[in-house]
């Protein structure tokens, strides 16, 4: 007996059962290590942001950046807000911030609805020609700015826009229409045709199928599409600053003017609250979207 | 007994399909198409503070090519792009492989990586002059840890100012290039990785050999669109470092603002801008030929 | 030319050409569907038979040509303007819409009054049984059920012809068979024009009144199953029906002493069963038998016989495929399976060229 059971413990001495998980292996502490390291950098600039817009001017002076603050204080935030001085008024991003709101908004709406119907008129009603405006359209997406710079203010200048927000919401509507087209064009084509053959035999026309079948389909994209609007149109800088007045500038130009202005004693603490609040909205966008907007940038990546 | 119904005006079939267009035709033709057309036009003549149609030839362009600010934001454009795209495709690969090796909390680093992406160009320049500001920022930090000597002051040294400017565009970007990357790596059949294991292949050499040359098209087409960000850099510029010290670190999408808007050299700004033109031209048309080959093939 | 539209045509296609730009997808056809009679397209995949219903249904602008619907050109007519309903392959339902939504939707834009779509609706609900899912959206539907909604679609439209694309090829085998019945009780109930796209034979043969084969963009053959089946105009006709398809020996048409017979390496079928089409002429030329037309072992007296040693037996459950090599070729025999031979057994094949079909070697036309 005794002997037998030896013989059947050296055959089964092999490996059995679960194979034991060694969670602290070195590969996996490189990895991990690297990834945090690599976290760390990458969350650095938005702590320094918080600390710095937390501190006051005596405690920024003494002290070094990526100290914690001693003495919390909301009072940059506030002036930031109110008070801070451009060049040429002192009464703080609250300005840029409502002229960004009432840049966005408008634009966000306008540009994805022509988009969206665009996208649509090219992926299920194809016509001679569609094509061809298509491909210089997306072509137009990787011209440098620079060179529609002021052929745009010319035409703004003739139908009497230029320097007004809807002029600035026309030419964000414009530069929006390349990668908003694509993006509805290649989700409406890949909707089945046999839907739009359908609402065809139904008797449905162009804006009847498009309102009442392809829209109600499409809602993730165009929250893809008004997150690549709302980042995208609330980060610009270079059309704010050309196609605006000084009262008009958007936030990021205002933010730009208060940071960067020669003018008195620079306060640090002020500039970082300021550079805080200008980014806190694209922020919040991404937190709130999560994967979508991981989506969108795919899609939006071709903006540049 | 014919009860033929009259064939329509081809011009009206799916007229409501042509009416929905008019906004991309336009801005096809007039904005794109005209704009460009009608830059690369002015840029022969000698406009100064409003276009004027004088014919001067090429003297913009060698008065451009003579001028050192110029010269100066075309090197900066070459060391800026060279470095920004070896750095963002390593950096954004080996992030993107790493989280590829099924880890925990992929989300969360992800979200990290990829956060500083949202922010604009005018909040990423305006940290990271905080960031390396001599006095306050990480020179300060190091210096004050004991080590008196130590010297990191990019933004205010001619030389070193660009790669400022850089380390501040890998901050802002390579989260993107992250993603594009690991949307490459995922799209990779599952049964290579299983092909390669059971072949008792390493790791690395799996990556090296097997699936960095199966991401080609990906690689092509981030290339494509990191080239075409680099030649736009200009609010960077601005927010960072005003293209100080001096002309230190001057670009030409600021050249062509400049001179536009500030200078008025309205010729000068035409010209710089159809050499940016130019270089993107350089860039697109191998890569749409490339594009249009493959799907000839199809 | 001033053609005339035959009186009782529902359906009438003439000369309807269609053009991708240099490709030819649809070659000046023509075809008559008389009214209440089910045509099956058939054809293998890129043939132009789905093409062909798109144009019918005014889904495709077509090159040249004119369609006529109930005596009504429509050529130039918008698909909800034609009297037509259309079933998808893949349903088509809108998928933000309930069962009952989807089945109103067309009488909804045509401004219909409430009382008549609720109607209509509870017609087409009583006639496919699909009266509990009303108030159901699509994704909480089964692919038999989707498919009912989807026909109900067409039936609420009161319309004289209706278009079915691959109707049934999303489902599996056993719906797909249920459901083939139903659209033949639902046709003899309505009596209206069907014109039905497949690629599946069995579907063709069981519900058409006619059958149009088609390849490459022209009608083969347009004619009643048994027809299609017995008396293929060509050899594609021949071969795309059948499962197991017919066999082909290769061989030449010869005229002898014994009159015309079919010779290929070492043997020899005599011919003076076979009804001829046209004048055979001598020359290559192909024979072609269906693998049930042809008997062994049978012991009784065949036109033509002969013996083959089995390659390979291939039982396929209610009866077996035994496969020989005739004249090099190869060559298979239906039997049942009780009586299936062994691989290398010797057996006897007899049959009566009179079920066989001839086709000259060039172009495959039936002789």
């Amino acid at each position: 007996m005794s002997v037998a059971t030896a013989d059947t413990t050296s055959a089964a001495d092999g490996p059995r059962g679960r194979k034991p998980r060694r969670t602290l292996s070195r590969r996996n502490i490189i990895l991990y290590g690297t990834l945090f390291v690599v976290a760390v950098y990458y969350l650095l600039p938005l702590y320094v942001m918080v600390v710095t817009s937390l501190k006051g001017m005596p405690e920024i002076r003494l002290g070094h950046i990526f100290a914690p603050p001693v003495e919390i204080t909301f009072q940059p935030w506030v002036k930031a807000w109110a008070e801070a001085c451009t060049g040429l008024n002192c009464d703080g991003l609250s300005r840029g911030f409502w002229n960004s709101v009432r840049i966005t908004v408008p634009s966000v709406i306008l540009s994805i609805a022509i988009a969206s119907v665009n996208g649509y008129a090219l992926a299920n009603w194809r016509f001679k020609g569609a094509e061809v405006f298509f491909t210089i359209l997306i072509v137009g997406a990787f011209i440098p700015y620079q060179v529609m710079l002021y052929p745009i203010v010319i035409i703004l200048r003739e139908i009497g826009l230029y320097g007004t927000l809807t002029g600035l919401v026309l030419v964000h509507s414009i530069f929006g229409m390349p990668i908003l087209t694509l993006l509805f064009r290649n989700y409406f084509a890949s909707l089945p045709e046999e839907l739009f053959k359908a609402a065809r035999v139904d008797g449905a026309g162009f804006w009847g199928i498009y309102l009442r079948i392809m829209l109600p389909m499409s809602l993730p994209i165009f929250v893809v599409a008004v997150i690549i609007q709302i980042t995208g149109i609330w980060n610009d800088f270079l059309f704010g600053v050309v196609y605006t007045k000084p009262d008009l500038y958007p936030m990021t130009v205002q933010l730009n003017n208060i940071v960067n202005s020669v003018q008195g004693v620079k306060e640090y603490n002020v500039n970082m609250a300021a550079t805080l609040l200008t980014g806190l909205v694209p922020l919040l966008v991404y937190f709130v979207s999560g994967k979508l907007f991981v989506r969108g940038i795919a899609a939006g990546a071709v903006k540049g | 007994m014919r009860s033929q119904s009259e064939r329509p005006n081809p011009l009206f079939r799916n007229l409501n399909a042509k009416i929905a267009s008019i906004p991309m035709v336009l801005t096809a033709l007039v904005v794109f198409v005209g704009g460009t057309a009608w830059t690369v036009l002015y840029s022969f003549t000698n406009s100064k503070l409003l276009p004027r149609w004088k014919f001067v030839g090429l003297d913009q362009y060698e008065r451009l090519w003579s001028t050192p600010r110029w010269l100066v934001s075309i090197e900066n454009l070459f060391i800026y792009g060279a470095l920004s795209l070896v750095f963002s495709f390593v950096i954004g690969f080996l992030l993107a492989a790493m989280l590829d090796r099924k880890i925990r909390f992929e989300d969360t680093f992800r979200t990290i990586f990829l956060y500083p992406f949202a922010l604009s160009f005018i909040v990423t320049g305006l940290v990271w002059q905080w960031l390396l500001n001599p006095d306050f920022g990480v020179q300060h930090v190091v210096r004050s840890l004991g080590w008196e000597s130590f010297t990191f002051n990019p933004l205010y040294d001619r030389e070193l100012v660009i790669y400022g400017i850089l380390i501040a565009a890998l901050w802002q970007g390579t989260g993107l290039i992250m993603c594009l990357m690991l949307a490459g790596l995922r799209s990779i059949d599952e049964d290579i990785w299983k092909a390669a294991r059971v072949d008792g292949i390493p790791v690395w050499k799996t990556y090296l050999f097997i699936v960095i040359p199966m991401l080609r098209p990906v690689f092509v087409t981030t290339l494509v669109i990191i080239a075409s960000a680099i030649v736009k850099v200009y609010d960077l510029v601005v927010a960072q470092t005003g293209g100080g010290p001096g002309h230190a670190s001057e670009v030409p999408a600021k050249y062509v603002y400049d001179y536009m808007f500030l200078g008025q050299n309205l010729g000068q700004g035409f010209a710089a801008s159809t050499m940016m033109l130019l270089s993107v031209v350089i860039v697109i048309v191998p890569w749409a030929y490339l594009e249009f080959g493959r799907r000839g093939r199809r | 030319m001033n053609l005339t539209v035959p009186s009782s045509a529902s359906v009438s296609v003439q000369g309807l050409s269609l053009d991708f730009g240099a490709v030819s997808v649809l070659k000046s056809l023509n075809l008559d569907i008389a009214d209440g009679e089910f045509v099956v397209l058939l054809g293998p995949s890129g043939c132009g038979k789905s093409t062909l219903l798109n144009c019918i249904a005014g889904l495709l602008d077509i090159s040249d040509g004119r369609i006529f619907i109930k005596g009504k050109n429509v050529t130039w007519q918008e698909p909800a303007e034609r009297g037509i309903g259309m079933v998808f392959q893949s349903y088509a339902l809108y998928p933000q819409m309930t069962v009952e939504k989807n089945l109103s939707f067309g009488l909804r834009v045509a401004g219909t009054p409430k009382d008549e779509i609720a109607r209509r609706i509870a017609r087409a609900a009583e006639i496919l049984q699909i009266e509990p899912l009303l108030q159901r959206k699509p994704a909480a539907l089964s692919g038999g059920q989707r498919q009912r909604v989807a026909i109900g679609r067409a039936l609420v439209r009161d319309v004289d012809v209706f278009l079915f694309d691959e109707p049934l090829s999303n489902l599996d085998a056993k719906l797909r068979s249920e459901l083939r019945v139903e659209i033949k009780l639902l046709h003899r109930k309505l009596k209206n024009t069907m014109i039905y796209v497949t690629h599946d034979q069995i579907e063709a043969m069981t519900l058409a009144d006619r059958i149009a084969v088609m390849r490459g963009g022209v009608i083969q053959q347009f004619d009643a199953p048994p027809v299609i089946y017995n008396r293929p105009v060509n050899r594609f006709v021949a071969g795309f029906l059948g499962s197991p398809g017919m066999n082909f020996l290769e061989g030449r048409l010869e005229d002898g002493k014994g009159g015309w017979h079919f010779a290929a390496d070492g043997i020899s079928i005599p011919l003076s069963t076979y009804g001829f089409e046209r004048n055979p002429v001598a020359g290559s030329a192909a024979f072609g038998i269906r693998p049930e037309h042809v008997a062994l072992n049978s012991g009784e007296d065949w036109p033509f016989s002969m013996t083959a040693t089995v390659e390979v037996v291939e039982p396929m459950g209610s009866d077996t495929l035994v496969w020989l090599l005739v004249a090099g070729q190869k060559f298979s025999v239906r039997v049942g399976a009780e009586r299936a031979p062994a691989a290398g057994e010797t057996v006897t094949i007899g049959f009566d060229p009179m079920r066989a079909s001839l086709f000259d070697g060039e172009a495959g036309k039936r002789i």
